[in-house]
């Protein structure tokens, strides 16, 4: 028993140590690719500032005490002003704001990628009764209403970042779970796994060596286009106030910026910084995972690649943040053209 | 090409049959059965070479399926070494099952893309456990010379090697386990025609060294001809003339083996697939005639071949046939009316 605790351990290992070669060599390919190359760039950026913020930021982005410095323009000592309404730094919130967007990004996307997998491998290598239970769970999921409830969920259980990753990975896995199956389908009957049934070959030898390691492109490629999808989904959530109150994020400083006046006192930057920083973080993850799209499957034509940035980002989730983002900003624009006449 | 009668059988299947469930279109709609393999018995000998014949879609790879416990069959039984494959404990079965291997007819998806030469002609060594790295490889590097590779090619990968390679990669993993029983699934065809020769010798060669039992599955006569001593002839699930190959090629009895042979001899070698004495394609293996399957296709076709059953029949000794015009009907159908043929033009022959 001890024996082959140990022995699943060590193949657990060696699979572990399998995927982040995997992961390694696709860096490699990445760098060689120019863009991927950028995007590469972008999210090593991303991360220092994610990690030093407290480094690199001048001021403390939570400090609202500033009451002289309120609605400073962009100047040397504030590099893109302060806020109107409290007299935060900026740029100094720019940068924090990185670690929400990164933190939930990455954490969902990894999420995702195991959960996918898992269920994904589950239905199309053991089949039967597992494999109906989870594509009817997947249809199920693909009819709910995802913003309703995420709505009822933050305010039943309280507004937190760990909420909003618990709904997107509840709700993400989903369209991953059904492509691994279907892929899972074609390798299961490739003729090297009949070799080596033939050899005895027990499930878990098929599972880690050979459906899984064939299906880690495919995820490591999916979580980076999840990552994009969901960093642009949580700055639509944080908009609409049902992130973390107490955290920065761009999200939440577009609200803010909104709510502050910036459009009514021409304070562009003040949009425009979060905007860039969203920007930046979706286009360098999207970039990754269309360029590891590319890699994989070289026939695929590189021309199309922004029709799919907005094909991926099409998806019914987004589509609600975005239509209510809308509403929101038609209500913004007409309150102020009341206020004007 | 041993042919000593007095060896045991080593592979014998007791009325086979293997039939696929296909949906209806509509759900309420009866399910339908593809029958792959209806009713095949055979024996083959420990040491032979046995020969499986017939179309696309005959049912030959159900055969080697349901032979190596890869496909449970619906109706009769698997016995391999006088064991019952399909009522053996599975840990039994398992070990069994060792014994057997494949090879197959696509080089392309038979090797993992993702492995080296060594992880794909050393998994079987793997699974089976037991052996240390240094043994796994210096057996591996032994197998790689025995089928014409070379220990350079050791840490290459598939994408690397040509067709004929890839195949000898595919054979040195198949024999790895010194497996005493071998079915080689249509091993040349998706090659080219140059590097055949090449490994049909390279398989014999394996089996005089071996002592394995080759089941060789193939729609290419000539290959047949020359390196199996008992054959199959298939058609849509069914034994049409089986017996020792050269009884069969020198006396073929059935019509739809003579039209096999036919197409064979009469073509030049590039066109060999082409069927020319034969109208029609294979029909559906989906409900297929109660009498003859052949029935449709069968320049000799009479009215009672398309609902009395054609069983096999001893012609001459070790050869045996199923067909009413070879046989003719059993005593119970045997009329006049029964006795008229289908097909007005050919019915004076
Ligand atoms: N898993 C399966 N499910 C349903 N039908 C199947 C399955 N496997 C085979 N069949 C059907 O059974 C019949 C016999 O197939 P089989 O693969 O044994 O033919 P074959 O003689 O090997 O043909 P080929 O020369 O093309 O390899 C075909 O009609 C095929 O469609
Ligand atoms: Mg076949």
């Amino acid at each position: 028993m001890k024996a082959k605790a140990m022995r699943f351990l060590k193949l657990l290992g060696n699979r572990l140590l399998g995927i982040l070669r995997a992961i390694a060599g696709f860096i490699m390919k990445l760098w060689r690719h120019p863009k991927g190359r950028v995007g590469l760039i972008v999210v090593t950026l991303l991360v220092v500032c994610a990690i030093f913020a407290p480094l690199i930021a001048p001021y403390d982005p939570y400090d609202v005490t500033q009451r002289a410095a309120k609605g400073l323009s962009p100047s040397w000592s504030h590099l893109l002003g302060t806020t109107i309404t409290t007299g935060q730094d900026i740029f100094s919130m720019l940068i924090y704001g990185t670690r929400v967007s990164l933190i939930v990004g990455l954490v969902t996307g990894i999420s995702i990628a195991f959960l996918g997998a898992i269920m994904g491998v589950i239905a199309g290598y053991v089949g039967g009764a597992a494999d109906t239970a989870i594509m009817r769970t997947v249809d199920v999921m693909l009819v709910i209403p995802t913003l309703p409830l995420t709505i009822v969920l933050t305010n039943l259980f309280g507004k937190s970042y760990l909420m909003i990753i618990f709904i997107f990975v509840l709700f993400g896995w989903t369209g991953l779970a059904r492509v691994i199956r279907s892929l899972v389908l074609v390798l299961k009957n490739a003729n090297y796994v009949r070799a080596a049934e033939l050899a005895g070959a027990s499930r878990g030898h098929i599972m880690f060596r050979h459906i899984l390691p064939g299906v880690s492109h495919l995820l490591i490629m999916n979580t980076a286009l999840t990552c994009a999808g969901v960093m642009i989904a949580e700055a639509g959530l944080s908009f609409l106030g049902l992130g973390d109150p107490t955290a920065i994020s761009w999200g939440k400083m577009l609200a803010e910026a909104q709510g502050g006046g910036a459009l009514l006192f021409g304070h562009w930057w003040w949009i425009i910084a979060p905007g860039i920083g969203i920007f930046l973080a979706v286009f360098s993850f999207m970039r990754i995972g269309l360029v590891m799209e590319e890699i994989l499957n070289p026939r695929m034509k590189q021309s199309s690649s922004i029709y799919k940035i907005f094909k991926n980002l099409n998806n019914t989730y987004m589509e609600e943040v975005f239509a209510s983002m809308d509403e929101n900003a038609k209500l913004g624009l007409t309150l102020k053209a009341g206020e004007e006449s | 090409m041993a042919n000593d009668k007095t060896r045991e059988p080593i592979m014998v299947l007791e009325n086979l049959s293997v039939d696929f469930p296909v949906k209806g279109a509509l759900p309420f709609q009866k399910r339908k059965l593809i029958q792959a393999v209806t009713d095949v018995s055979l024996t083959i000998a420990s040491g032979e070479t046995f020969g499986i014949v017939g179309e696309s879609g005959c049912g030959k790879s159900t055969i080697a399926n349901a032979m190596v416990g890869m496909v449970k069959p619906t109706g009769g039984k698997v016995i391999f070494k006088g064991k019952d494959l399909f009522s053996l404990p599975r840990e039994e079965f398992k070990e069994l099952r060792r014994d057997m291997q494949m090879i197959f007819q696509d080089p392309f998806s038979s090797l993992n893309p993702r492995f080296n030469v060594y992880q794909i002609i050393s998994e079987p060594m793997f699974i089976r456990g037991g052996s240390t790295p240094d043994e796994m490889k210096a057996r591996v590097i032994e197998l790689l010379k025995l089928v014409g590779l070379s220990e350079k090619d050791l840490y290459r990968h598939p994408s690397d090697f040509s067709g004929g390679q890839r195949q000898r990669i595919g054979i040195a993993r198949a024999i790895i386990l010194n497996p005493d029983f071998l079915i080689c699934d249509e091993p040349v065809s998706a090659l080219d025609v140059s590097v055949h020769a090449q490994i049909l010798n390279l398989l014999m060669e394996l089996q005089e060294q071996l002592k394995m039992t080759y089941v060789f599955i193939s729609h290419n006569l000539a290959v047949v001809k020359n390196l199996c001593d008992q054959m199959i002839v298939m058609y849509l699930g069914k034994v049409m003339e089986s017996g020792a190959t050269k009884a069969i090629y020198a006396n073929p009895l059935h019509p739809y083996t003579n039209a096999l042979l036919t197409a064979v001899l009469d073509i030049d070698i590039d066109n060999q697939r082409e069927r020319v004495l034969l109208e029609g394609d294979i029909p559906s293996p989906i409900d297929p005639p109660k009498g003859c399957r052949f029935y449709q296709r069968c320049p000799f076709a009479m009215a009672g071949c398309k609902h009395v059953a054609a069983p096999l029949v001893e012609v001459e000794p070790n050869h045996f046939v199923s067909c009413h015009k070879i046989n003719g009907f059993p005593a119970d159908s045997d009329s006049a009316e029964n006795r008229t043929p289908l097909r007005a033009d050919d019915g004076q022959v």
